[in-house]
């Protein structure tokens, strides 16, 4: 089985930063791949240097076999790979109708069928009908991320590349979103890539992931190696203690205004 | 034990075009000084609580309560000037993302500085002096370079420090923390959370926590305080959270995926309308 989505020594340098050093990773079809990481790892960066969002300095990088170059994308491979992104406040234009905005791809790839493949996609992610004439500012976070959602779905794409998609919600509305994300994984048999700093969310939704540190990938495992404890690297260990919420250390409190610093 | 803070009855109401619209309907408690958790999803009031008693409503809104005294002091019917000399000196409070909520056109240590010199009289050596020990108190490491800084220059891991150190520098009695660590990272979120509830014990503060995380608010408090729609549907202490009777709190506690829990779909949160009565 041959990967859709193949990532082979890809780096990426800012100025003189370098933000992925040597990253590979392969994505088959049909599965759903997490990235995770603490901020700066790169994660992010890899998913929007597939998108050709971010430069590639180096490496090669291929979808559904095809070899992607510098940051050119054409048609093609935006009908095949869409994204969603970390914030709905920010990545839906704020003086458009959500209608004209997922009129919008439809129109780059000359679609002639709007109509219904609106309604279709608003049906999908759970809208209806009546929030197409609405602006972004009229609806919650969470109607937000599913327009972002019905946007990305609209082209009928093979590989949907998830950039934090729920971090920026409430725990509640969050497990909709996954939800939903899954629905619509399952129903049409969509390829995930998901970038999340959550290990909670990253089990739930993927079954294999890699940890990010520093520009690069440092462990990669399956779900049920991380819910079973089978880790090798204290990075991931630490991600995981730090999933599991707050825990009081039984230390004495010392009395007094400042400690000096850190431990 | 007496308390620091009695809520009783507290109404937050917002004029808009369609009519009045109630944030808070009627939510009473007491504070001691203790860690007390408000959990709840957007708009259930719980920030509009944390805003009424910090004094800090829009201006358009009405707030009314039977009672809202801070040791022993009514806020609603104190004078300006007052409530100014306890907002930020007795009465504190962390927003969720120092990213906006820090001036970025003033240094941190300028920031941390004139909180002080507003609330005591202290000369600005004296000031200055203070402030680098807060920001060591909050384990950052090079306090002298981080005075420094501007907001824009340091992570949001740092500029959530920076914002606790300027809250606590004139040792407020009570602190309100709205969504801290929301903005951060799982793997700083638990730094500034070790580090708030460090200086939380050792200054005997009372703290409340805002958030929408039921678990992190468990694993950090002593009660919780859960709201739906503008009222509290259920209070228990933190350790008995696996034994909430409302289902909402039960929602609440159940959406979040965690590792090694098969669950698909996630449960997902019921809203039902007769939970706001």
């Amino acid at each position: 089985m041959s990967a859709i989505v193949s990532v082979e020594n890809l780096s990426v340098v800012f100025d003189d930063f370098t933000a992925l050093d040597n990253v590979s990773i392969d994505v088959f079809a049909g599965e759903s791949f997490g990235l995770v990481g603490e901020s700066g790892s790169g994660k992010s960066t890899l998913l929007r240097s597939i998108a050709g969002l971010a430069p590639p300095a180096g490496g090669t990088m291929r979808i559904t076999g095809r070899e992607l170059r510098g940051r050119d994308r054409d048609k093609a491979f935006y009908r095949a790979v869409q994204m969603v992104f970390q914030d709905p406040y920010g990545s839906l234009h704020p003086r458009q109708t959500i209608d004209r905005q997922l009129m919008e791809p439809l129109a780059i790839h000359g679609a002639r069928d709007g109509e219904r493949r609106i309604l279709k996609a608003l049906d999908e992610v759970g809208l209806g009908s009546g929030f197409r004439f609405r602006y972004p500012h009229q609806l919650s976070g969470g109607q937000r991320q599913r327009v972002a959602i019905a946007r990305a779905l609209i082209l009928e794409p093979s590989i949907l590349l998830l950039d934090e998609p729920t971090s920026a919600l409430d725990a509640s509305v969050q497990a909709e979103v996954l939800n939903l994300l899954e629905q619509v994984r399952h129903d049409r048999k969509l390829t995930f890539v998901m970038v999340s700093h959550d290990l909670g969310v990253v089990t739930h939704m993927c079954d294999r992931l890699a940890v990010m540190q520093g520009g690069r990938v440092v462990e990669r495992l399956t779900s049920d190696d991380l819910a079973g404890g089978r880790i090798d690297e204290d990075y991931t260990r630490n991600l995981m203690v730090a999933s599991k919420g707050f825990r009081r250390h039984a230390e004495p409190i010392t009395q007094g205004a400042a400690s000096p610093s850190r431990p | 034990m007496s308390a620091l803070l009695t809520v009783e009855d507290l109404r937050v109401c917002f004029p808009t075009r369609t009519g009045m619209v109630e944030a808070v309907r009627g939510v009473s408690f007491a504070l001691g000084r203790e860690r007390l958790g408000i959990v709840g999803e957007s708009g259930s009031g719980k920030s509009q609580t944390g805003r009424a008693i910090m004094g800090l409503t829009p201006p358009q809104a009405q707030v009314t309560a039977r009672t809202l005294s801070f040791d022993g002091i009514e806020l609603l019917s104190a004078p300006p000037k007052l409530r100014r000399s306890l907002r930020g000196k007795r009465i504190a409070m962390i927003l969720q993302d120092p990213k906006y909520s820090l001036n970025p056109v003033m240094s941190i240590g300028r920031q941390i500085v004139e909180t002080l010199r507003e609330h005591e009289d202290v000369s600005g050596a004296e000031a200055r002096e203070r402030a680098l020990e807060m920001l060591a108190a909050v384990q950052i490491r090079d306090p002298k370079r981080v005075f420094g800084l501007y907001p824009h220059e340091v992570s949001g891991g740092m500029g959530q420090r920076a914002m606790i150190a300027m809250m606590l520098v004139a040792g407020p009695e009570l602190l309100i923390a709205d969504e801290p660590t929301s903005a951060l990272d799982v793997t700083v979120q638990l730094e500034v959370l070790s580090i708030l509830d460090k200086l939380v014990a050792e200054r005997g503060m009372g703290l409340i926590f805002v958030s929408h995380d039921l678990r992190l608010v468990s694993s950090f408090c002593d009660r919780v305080l859960v709201m739906y729609a503008g009222r509290i549907v259920e209070e228990l202490a933190a350790s008995d959270l696996a034994n909430a009777k409302h289902p909402y709190t039960q929602g609440l506690f159940n959406c979040m995926p965690v590792i090694g829990a098969d669950r698909h779909p996630l449960p997902v949160l019921e809203r039902k309308p007769e939970w706001a009565l």
